[in-house]
């Protein structure tokens, strides 16, 4: 009788109070749910450690123990549906958000969804992008431009959070003393890998807006509405400098029809 | 042998392309820059299969630079060959697609499942030995190596516990599949050690019961030592400490039955320096070179 | 958004979009780029494995049984070290969670 053994060790993997299979032996007659444990405990184990490896700065946030403990809960409710672990974890800052224990740090899942967002970046489809050189041949009608689309890298994320997110995530890097950090402010980040590099930038309500604008098919033009509407004194030039700059901007249409 | 490009449109594949019988090391992303700088002389590198099958990024950036320099074996961890439902032709088609970018001299994978429904459980889970796993087993293989094209080597497995309802030995199990399926052999003289330790079997009869013949790579690691709970020696295959004496001659057994093979040190936990690491691929040269006047088999 | 509605013309785009280019065409470093965090490279870790992780036997068995209320954790780290961590009514403060049932 084979068939369906494995769906018993499943459940003895994952549920903690399932016991050990019963069709196991060994040949000492020790306890084979002793060495079914070894099964058990690395495959809960490796799967907090991806998830410790993914998200490191959320970890310093609520310090290992805690984060371990949330961890081997999702874990065990929410187990990788792929066997390519790079990007697991995708659903865990939602996890967080409802998770009662984590329920004092109202800006932890929004941490963890910058964390993730850069791991998507980092493992992001290579596109050939536009430098400053292609850029410039949309100069030549200026008239055209009205029209002008852009498409952004496919690592780019923009990230709006009511909590300080980057300060948050860059307090962890070196950069900002963390004692200076109040949670409580709005902050958006913008996520993009520039050649081999993740880079996270803290950017203005009015640039959250624009590049969102972009990411959803607007015009140029449009997209630049939104965000001086947002901020009067919203100034294009330095922010599109920075997109050419990091190779953000992988194709440009000036037709109509483009959408 | 012989090394055709492509294997035959039908049946069981050719044996294709191979690595190097020297000493390789299994690729990690820390030694990287180290390796490309200082052009460390070394047989080949593995990589672990589903590392790669992101879509772009530094990874594949770094791996085309180092296939650019080096031989490659890629080694799948995911592929879930032991499992009772159908392999995944999702990743399967993943794994054609690394195989055909990066044009390993070999594709390994483990006699074990990992996935059951949709879930995947991140570890090398152990099958009983009956007659109803080895068909499916060899369907699984068969499936494989017909979507691949290529042969592919089946590692031997380390466990922790033993089947009731298990009819044969391990084996019997593995020399069955090589030939049913026309498979290759990934000798882990490790996860023999492991295993023979854990089940109290005898390692050097488990060597001769294998077809060394169909031997394509060796593995080499460390373990960790636990005990069960009669108190006996209770191995882990933790590839996070250095090659254990008893392994070390283990392989040396082997290597006086067969040659040279290509042999890979495998750490994954607890990475040291890659100084450390070519040390110990330093040792396995060593015994590759004593046995490398040893005729070969056809 | 109808085109005749624009505020943003197709000549103020030009003038932007030109001063970015000229920008980036000098190489020059925007005002940002001191703000940015470079990181990785190549040295995030693979996730899969095929190794144990080494003492095994006791490591996940440790469960932190969330279910039958035996949570006992509270969040410890560098979280209470934010500005708001020492004020009375800041969304940094640290309250233990006890389950209702």
């Amino acid at each position: 009788m084979t068939m369906g053994y494995q769906h018993e060790l499943s459940n003895a993997l994952l549920k903690v109070q399932h016991p050990c299979p019963g069709q196991l032996k060994t040949w000492n007659g020790s306890a084979s749910d002793s060495r079914f444990a070894v099964y058990r405990n690395n495959v809960i184990s490796s799967l907090i450690n991806a998830l410790a490896d993914n998200f490191p700065v959320t970890l310093q946030l609520v310090g290992d123990e805690f984060f371990r403990a949330m961890a081997s809960v999702f874990v065990r409710e929410f187990p990788p549906q792929s066997p390519v672990l790079a990007c697991y974890g995708a659903s865990f800052a939602r996890f967080m958000e409802v998770f009662p224990p984590a329920q004092g740090l109202p800006y932890l899942a929004d941490v963890a969804r910058l964390e993730f967002a850069r791991i998507q970046a980092y493992h992001s489809a290579d596109v050939a992008t536009l430098g400053p050189e292609h850029l410039a041949q949309a100069l030549a009608d200026p008239a055209a431009l009205e029209q002008m689309r852009l498409t952004l890298h496919p690592s780019l994320a923009v990230l709006n959070s009511p909590h300080a997110i980057v300060s948050l995530w860059a307090a962890h890097q070196g950069h900002v003393d963390i004692a200076r950090v109040n949670p409580n402010t709005p902050e958006h980040g913008l996520i993009l890998r520039n050649r081999m590099e993740v880079e996270v930038l803290q950017i203005s309500t009015a640039a959250a807006l624009f590049l969102g604008a972009l990411m959803d098919s607007h015009p140029l033009a449009e997209a630049a509405e939104y965000a001086i509407a947002c901020e009067p004194e919203f100034d294009l030039t330095p922010l599109l400098a920075h997109l050419i700059q990091t190779g953000a901007i992988t194709r440009y249409s000036l037709s109509n029809s483009a959408a | 042998m012989t090394s055709s490009i492509l294997p035959h449109a039908t049946g069981v594949p050719d044996h294709g392309p191979t690595l190097p019988k020297q000493v390789g090391l299994g690729l990690k992303t820390q030694h990287i820059q180290q390796i490309l700088n200082e052009k460390t002389d070394i047989g080949f590198f593995e990589v672990h299969a589903e590392n790669y099958m992101v879509a772009g990024g530094p990874f594949h950036h770094y791996l085309t630079q180092i296939r650019q320099r080096y031989a490659l074996s890629i080694h799948g961890v995911g592929l879930s060959i032991g499992s009772e439902q159908a392999i995944d032709e999702n990743h399967l088609n993943r794994l054609a697609e690394l195989l055909d970018r990066y044009q390993p001299q070999a594709f390994s994978e483990h006699l074990a499942w990992s996935s059951h429904d949709e879930n995947f459980y991140n570890d090398l889970l152990p099958i009983p030995y009956d007659q109803a796993t080895l068909a499916r087993v060899c369907e699984h293989i068969d499936r494989i190596q017909e979507r691949l094209q290529r042969r592919m080597l089946l590692e031997t497995p380390s466990t922790y516990v033993e089947f009731c309802q298990s009819s044969m030995s391990e084996t019997d199990f593995i020399s069955t599949v090589i030939k049913r399926t026309g498979c290759g052999l990934l000798l882990d003289v490790n996860n023999v050690y492991v295993s023979c330790v854990n089940h109290h079997w005898d390692a050097q009869q488990y060597i001769d019961e294998l077809p060394l013949e169909a031997v394509g790579e060796i593995h080499l690691a460390g373990f960790a030592e636990d005990h069960d709970s009669l108190g006996e020696r209770l191995l882990i295959d933790a590839h996070g400490t250095p090659i254990d004496n008893a392994v070390w001659t283990l392989y040396g057994d082997v290597l006086a039955r067969t040659g040279a093979l290509p042999t890979l040190i495998e750490r994954d936990n607890d990475i040291p320096s890659l100084a450390v690491l070519l040390a110990e691929a330093q040792q396995a040269q060593g015994l590759l070179a004593q046995h490398s006047l040893v005729p070969e088999h056809a | 958004m109808n085109a005749k509605t624009r505020t943003v013309s197709a000549a103020s785009l030009a003038l932007a979009l030109g001063a970015a280019v000229a920008l980036s065409s000098a190489a020059v470093t925007t005002a940002h780029a001191a703000d940015n965090e470079k990181c990785f490279g190549i040295s995030l870790k693979g996730k899969n494995d095929c190794a144990a992780g080494a003492g095994t036997t006791c490591a996940g068995t440790s469960t932190t049984d969330y279910q039958a209320n035996a949570w006992k954790y509270v969040p410890a780290g560098t979280c209470e070290k934010t500005e708001s961590a020492t004020s009375p009514t800041g969304f940094g403060q640290l309250t233990e969670y006890k389950p209702k049932a």
